[in-house]
Order: structure tokens, then C-alpha cells, then sequence
């Protein structure tokens, strides 16, 4: 369990690290969603994988450690209300720029006009 | 357990949540409401520094929680001192805000309270978790501000301080994480037990974990590889959420020398001084870098946005050098640099305001209605955030300079200290020279009248760094007992033994 668990953090890491550097904003705000499961397991983890045992003292011969969950929980709610502001930022952004690099660089190439352009003198 | 610790996290609170429901009232009446918010903050902050200054620790235990058990609000000097400098700071911030830049969003003010709970917060608690709760109220509350007044201009700035942001939450997270899962605690007295008591193979954990909280704290507090993202975002944004922000990057420096002298200061065995050695170097390399971000800027707003980062360097050098002496002379520091760089950025926005389409440029341009006031005020900024004598900042650097042993380090620290403060001279002087003194013939275009509640708040705040020559004394006496409140961690640890008054439950005598 531990090395799947091990495995499973690390993939969500370093996917959500690649993404992270991406040029276009999409890629940015999946790549911290990623990142943010990744670090919410991780935390999870804090207070030792186990099965089968509660978060309550007494009930039964051993017990979990119930603070990591409550972490975790706040991290969670944390991390969405951030993800969501991102997601309109980055919607202000690509309407703003009329471009979703992360720069608000325009590439002619891609610049929705010059298409235009380029199919109406067609 | 005096209940008072509490009132500087519900006053903006409550301030703000009224603020919420009253987005359609008369824009008068809200700012009266505001501003009055801010001014009780203010009140409750002053107590609580009296409270705080006959040295003890004062503890606030949620839900009557003993510590380490609960999470706890703790009152030290360090507190107190941070909670009145921000109380000031916001209560002008807010009347400079009330002159007209609050217009265009309803919810300016409850965002502008929010943020100034979420940095009481963080100045107040004592569990390291709690504070990754205050560093996202507040950094929500100023991602909204940043973005306030529009224009896009501001759009890509804001994305790179948000994502940067979010990541360095999630560094956060996985740093208490591991801490967490080796000491089992996130109370910061209760750590200061015991991190020292880690061995064997734990101990790279906790270094790690401590470590990247260092990064953390680096990134908020803009330290060199860290820092880009802040000229621009700082410099585009509007004046009043710019100087307010000025105490931002403070908030990193307070975690910094709240959390490394407690929990990895010198009892801490082998974490001992956890990355102090990489703080120095560092240190002075972002004072440098500010200084030549400094000397190309090209206009005013972020020639000061680049002062926040020479005054971080400048402060986290001394820090780094863990003295008694280092720490409260940057800690005298501090106060005068955050209220000076605030006080210029209002001063910025007061000239672009009058200079029509030249706005802040460093450019020429015909000469500007209200000049004598306007350029005594940043006279007044210049000298004092580039160390001249007779204003604070002069002080400020003197403590520094004299707080450093021989040795290499002092080599190095005067070296580029006073450099660096020269060189910021030359920066100011050439601003100031061309902006207001080399005038050419024509007319503006219809400058904006200033009213006064912008130019008085303006010209109180830039002239605090003269209240706080005249009590240089008492203040240098109050960081001086900080800074040895701070080097004595068992103080901190002693809440730990705090007596929680218990009421008698009837039902649970009934059980027994």
C-alpha cells in the first residue's frame, strides 16, 4: 500500500509540475488542481497509512490519527475556492488578450484576425 | 486569558462581512462604516501593545483548548508590534483609499478588511498550520485587490502572483506535512520541544520540511529568485492596495523570524541556525538586485516596487545573522521602511495623478499644479528610504550597520549596504530631478483635483518617519526587548503550561 500510495503522489506531482510550466493557461490551472491532489495525499499520509482503524480513542486497539484528515479537509476547500478564482482569471486573461499564454504574449500566427483575414481575401 | 486577543481578527471581520451585505448603500456610508472599522482595529491594537510590553506572553486558547491540544492566538511584543504597524498602515491606506479609488467595486472595503485580518491573523497565532490559513485568507483577500480598478494591464501580473502564490501553498502544505508526520505536532511552542528531540533518519525530514518552509516564507517575502513576479504586480496596482501591500512582503520576514529562532534556533541540537547560512548571501544579493532594478526603472511606481525588495535584503541580512542586536535593529528598521515605501507609492499615484498622460514616467513634462507639496512629500520618501540623515531610515541602517561583529560578513554587509544606499540615492535624485524640475513649456491636459482626504493621508503617513526619529528612543528600547523576548524561545514554550480555566460541567460530574 505504501509503495502504490508513494507511486500515486509522485505521478500527481510531477504531472502537475510539468503542467505548472506549460505556456497557456489551461495547462497552468490543471496542473495546480494536479498538484494540489498530490499534496493533499501526501498530507493524508502525515498521519501514517492504515485500514481498518478509526480516528476515535478507545474504540478500538489502535486508532488513526484524526488531526491529518482535518488538515487535509481545510486544504481542500482551500485549494478549490483558489481554483476556482484561477479559472476566472485566466478567463480575464484569454479576454483581455484574446490569447491564453500566461505571458498575454499574441502570436501572429495564432491571432484570431490575421485567419480572418487570411480567409475572407481567399 | 484576556479576551482582547481576539478583537483584531473580529473587528475587520465582522467590519467586513457588514461591508459584504452592503454593497449597494451610499458609497459615503460605507466609507464612514470603513474607516471606522479600521480606527477600532487600531484602538484594539494599541491595547493589546500595551498589554504586550511588560514582556510576558499572553495566550488565546480556541474552544478553551490547552495547548498544544487546541489551536492558540499568542500576544508577544513581536505581535503587538507587527499589529499596530499594519493597524497604521491600513487606517491611512484606507482614508487614501475613501478619496476616490474605492469607486468601481462594491466589495473594495470588505476586501481591503479581509486582508487586514488575514495579516492579524498570521501575526497573532501560535500553530503553524493556522498561519498557512491566515497566508491564504490574506492572499485571496489580495488577489481581489490587485485585481481592483481594472484595466488590463494588471491581468497578467495577477496571474503570475497567483500561481506563484498557489504553488507556494502547496509547498506549505507538504512542509507542515512532513514536520507533522515526525513530530506529531503544529504548535510552534510544542515544536520548539520537540524538534530539538528528533534523531537518526527523522531528521532529514524535518530539515527538508524546514527548508522548504524557508522557501515558502522566502517567496512571500520576495527574496531574490523569488522576487520577480513583485515589481510588476506592485507597480500596476492601484496606490492605497500597493502601500498596503508594502507590509506583505513583512509578513514573510515575521514568519521568518518568528518560526527559525523559536523552532531552529540555537537549542535546536543539529537543526541548529537551519539555513541562516543561505539567508546571509542571499540577502545581500536582493538588496542588490533591487538596487539595479532600482536604477532602470522607468518610472515611479516601480522604482518604489523595487524598494520593497532592497528594503527585504536590507532586512534579512541582519536577521540572518541571528544577534540579538541584528535583530532588533531590523526590526527598527522594518517599521520605518514599510510606512516609508507605503508612504511613496501614495506619493507615486498623487503625481501621476496630476501629470495627465506623462502619469508617473520618468519623462519631462509641463510643470504640474500642487509641485512644492508633492515633491516635498517625496523628498521627504527619498531621504528616508535611501538612509540619509536626519529621517529614520538613516537610523534604521545605522543599528544595522553597528549590529554586525567584525569579520567577513561585516565586510560584505557594510559593503553592500552603504553601496547599495548610495546608488538608491542616485536612483531617487534622478526621478525627482526630471520629474518635477525639468519642466518644459505647454500645459497638462485638465490634471485631476486632488482632494484631502488623499493628501492629507498622504502627507501624514510620509511624515510618520519624522514621529519616529522624535521616538526613536522608546521604540529602539521596544524592538531591543523584542529581539531578547524573541532569543529567549523557553518563554514561548512556557504557554505551554498555561492554566485553562475549566467551568464545572454538571453533566459531566453526573457521569463520573
Amino acid at each position: 500500500m505504501e509503495l502504490l500510495f508513494a507511486i500515486a503522489i509522485g505521478a500527481l506531482t510531477t504531472s502537475g509540475v510539468y503542467l505548472l510550466l506549460r505556456a497557456r493557461t489551461f495547462p497552468v490551472v490543471m496542473g495546480l488542481t494536479l498538484l494540489s491532489y498530490g499534496v493533499n495525499l501526501f498530507l493524508f499520509a502525515s498521519g501514517r497509512l492504515a485500514t481498518g482503524q478509526q480516528p476515535v480513542i478507545g474504540t478500538t486497539a489502535s486508532y488513526s490519527d484524526p488531526l491529518p484528515q482535518a488538515l487535509v479537509l481545510t486544504a481542500i476547500v482551500i485549494g478549490f475556492a483558489m481554483t476556482a478564482f484561477l479559472v476566472v482569471l485566466s478567463l480575464r486573461n484569454l479576454a483581455d488578450n484574446e490569447n491564453d499564454h500566461v505571458d498575454g504574449r499574441r502570436e501572429a500566427t495564432t491571432s484570431p484576425s490575421k485567419i480572418e483575414q487570411e480567409v475572407s481575401s481567399k | 486569558m484576556t479576551h482582547w486577543l481576539i478583537a483584531p481578527i473580529l473587528i475587520p471581520l465582522l467590519g467586513g462581512i457588514l461591508q459584504v451585505f452592503m454593497g449597494y448603500a451610499p458609497i459615503s456610508l460605507r466609507r464612514t462604516l470603513a474607516i471606522a472599522t479600521t480606527v477600532l482595529m487600531l484602538v484594539s491594537a494599541v491595547v493589546l501593545l500595551a498589554l504586550a510590553s511588560d514582556g510576558s506572553y499572553r495566550v488565546y486558547a480556541f474552544g478553551n483548548w490547552q495547548p498544544p491540544f487546541g489551536i492558540v492566538l499568542v500576544l508577544d511584543r513581536l505581535a503587538a508590534l507587527m499589529l499596530v504597524l499594519t493597524a497604521v498602515l491600513g487606517l491611512f491606506c484606507h482614508i487614501y483609499a475613501s478619496g476616490g479609488a474605492d469607486e468601481g467595486n462594491r466589495q473594495f472595503h470588505a476586501l481591503f478588511l479581509f486582508q487586514l485580518m488575514g495579516l492579524n491573523i498570521a501575526f497573532l497565532t501560535g500553530d503553524l498550520f493556522n498561519l498557512f490559513v491566515a497566508f491564504e485568507v490574506l492572499l485571496i483577500a489580495s488577489y481581489g485587490l490587485l485585481m481592483h480598478g481594472g484595466g488590463t494591464s494588471r491581468t497578467v501580473p495577477g496571474l503570475h502572483y497567483v500561481v506563484l502564490n498557489l504553488a507556494g501553498s502547496a509547498l506549505f502544505l507538504i512542509s507542515v506535512g512532513m514536520i507533522y508526520s515526525v513530530t506529531g505536532t503544529l504548535n510552534m511552542a510544542d515544536l520548539a520541544v520537540k524538534i530539538p528531540q528528533v534523531t537518526g533518519s527523522n531528521l532529514n525530514l524535518v530539515k527538508a520540511g524546514g527548508m522548504m518552509l524557508l522557501v515558502v516564507f522566502g517567496l512571500k517575502a520576495a527574496i531574490l529568485p523569488l522576487c520577480f513576479w513583485l515589481p510588476k504586480a506592485y507597480a500596476r496596482a492601484t496606490a492605497p492596495v500597493a502601500a498596503l501591500f508594502a507590509v506583505m512582503t513583512k509578513v514573510g520576514i515575521y514568519a521568518i523570524v518568528r518560526i527559525y529562532p523559536l523552532i531552529f534556533g540555537d537549542n535546536a541540537g543539529e537543526l541548529a541556525n537551519l539555513g541562516m547560512d543561505w539567508l546571509f548571501p542571499l540577502a545581500l544579493v536582493t538588496l542588490s538586485m533591487g538596487v539595479i532594478g532600482a536604477l532602470g526603472a522607468d518610472n515611479l511606481k516601480t522604482l518604489v516596487a523595487w524598494q520593497v525588495i532592497i528594503s527585504v535584503g536590507t532586512l534579512l541580512a541582519p536577521i540572518s545573522l541571528g544577534s540579538e542586536d541584528g535583530l532588533s535593529a531590523a526590526l527598527f528598521y522594518l517599521v520605518s521602511t514599510t510606512w516609508t515605501v507605503a508612504a511613496l507609492f501614495l506619493v507615486a499615484e498623487l503625481v501621476a495623478s496630476q501629470r495627465g498622460t506623462a502619469a508617473d514616467k520618468i519623462v519631462t513634462a509641463p510643470k504640474i499644479p500642487h509641485r512644492t507639496f508633492l515633491s516635498v512629500l517625496f523628498l521627504i520618501g527619498a531621504v528616508s528610504a535611501s538612509g540619509l540623515p536626519p529621517l529614520s531610515g538613516f537610523f534604521g541602517k545605522l543599528l544595522i550597520l553597528k549590529s554586525v561583529e567584525p569579520g567577513v560578513e561585516m565586510a560584505w554587509l557594510w559593503g553592500v549596504l552603504l553601496v547599495g544606499g548610495f546608488l538608491t540615492l542616485i536612483a531617487y535624485s534622478r526621478a525627482g530631478s526630471i520629474v518635477f524640475w525639468w519642466n518644459v513649456d505647454g500645459h497638462l491636459e485638465t490634471p485631476e483635483p486632488m482632494n484631502n482626504r488623499v493628501a492629507v493621508s498622504t502627507g501624514i503617513l510620509t511624515c510618520l518617519t519624522m514621529l519616529i526619529v522624535v521616538l526613536a528612543g522608546p521604540l529602539s528600547d521596544f524592538t531591543r526587548a523584542t529581539a531578547e523576548q524573541l532569543h529567549d524561545s523557553q518563554g514561548y514554550i512556557n504557554i505551554l503550561k498555561t492554566p485553562m480555566h475549566t467551568p464545572q460541567n454538571p453533566l459531566v460530574e453526573e457521569i463520573n
